[in-house]
């Protein structure tokens, strides 16, 4: 059963690495890495269930932390073209 | 007993989550524009990572493994939304334009010029 699951996910990581390719924007291709993120953190949950050892579940989540910061700077870099942008210290000037 | 039924029902929301899983990503490469395909990427986010986790929680028991189960679950309810709207709020700042059949402004507009239009006919 958790085979069935681990394969519907890596198809799943092929679409949306496919989206990453094709995508005609850059937020294309930031969404298609969060989703490739999601299925990653799924499929280290399972291949772990898979082989009997769930503290694979710890990498999962230090993953899931990874994913979302690493998506929101890509985002706040491609919105403002800095990263250390400040919207109150904007609001100042 | 109880293990067998804990067994099937837990790879019933496997199963589920499974196919969920692949509906999203079908729908992230057929869709065709950027708000849409966000629309198809929350599906693997909310029903299909949850539904799987749920069959995993399942089989892990009441355990650490639960609890770190549980904690990717929250992870996914509390970040996946930020990430989507951010997602949403830079493409929009950035110009991108949702792909419309018909703009339902310019509907606006014209329902607010034809009362205009009638009142100055009656005037003639």
């Amino acid at each position: 059963m958790f085979t069935a699951a681990a394969i519907a996910i890596l198809f799943a990581l092929t679409l949306a690495v496919i989206r990453a390719i094709r995508g005609p924007t850059v937020f294309d291709r930031v969404l298609a890495g969060n989703s490739i993120g999601t299925l990653a953190i799924l499929l280290l949950a399972v291949v772990g269930f898979l082989n009997g050892r769930p503290e694979w579940l710890d990498v999962a989540l230090t993953y899931g932390f990874l994913n979302v910061i690493s998506t929101l700077a890509v985002l706040k870099y491609f919105r403002h073209g800095d990263l250390a942008y400040d919207a109150e210290e904007d609001k100042a000037q | 007993m109880t293990g067998v039924l804990i067994d099937i029902l837990s790879w019933g929301f496997i199963l589920a989550g499974s196919a969920f899983v692949i509906v999203g990503a079908i729908g992230l490469v057929r869709m065709p524009d950027l708000y849409t395909r966000m629309h198809a990427a929350s599906v693997t986010d909310t029903v299909g990572a949850g539904l799987l986790l749920v069959g995993l929680m399942l089989q892990a028991g009441l355990s650490l493994v639960m609890l770190k189960l549980l904690f990717l679950m929250a992870l996914f309810f509390f970040m996946g939304p930020v990430a989507t709207h951010a997602l949403a709020q830079a493409a929009l700042g950035e110009d991108v334009k949702p792909l419309l059949h018909e703009d339902r402004r310019n509907r606006l507009k014209a329902k607010d010029a034809e009362p205009d239009t009638a009142t100055a006919e009656k005037g003639d």
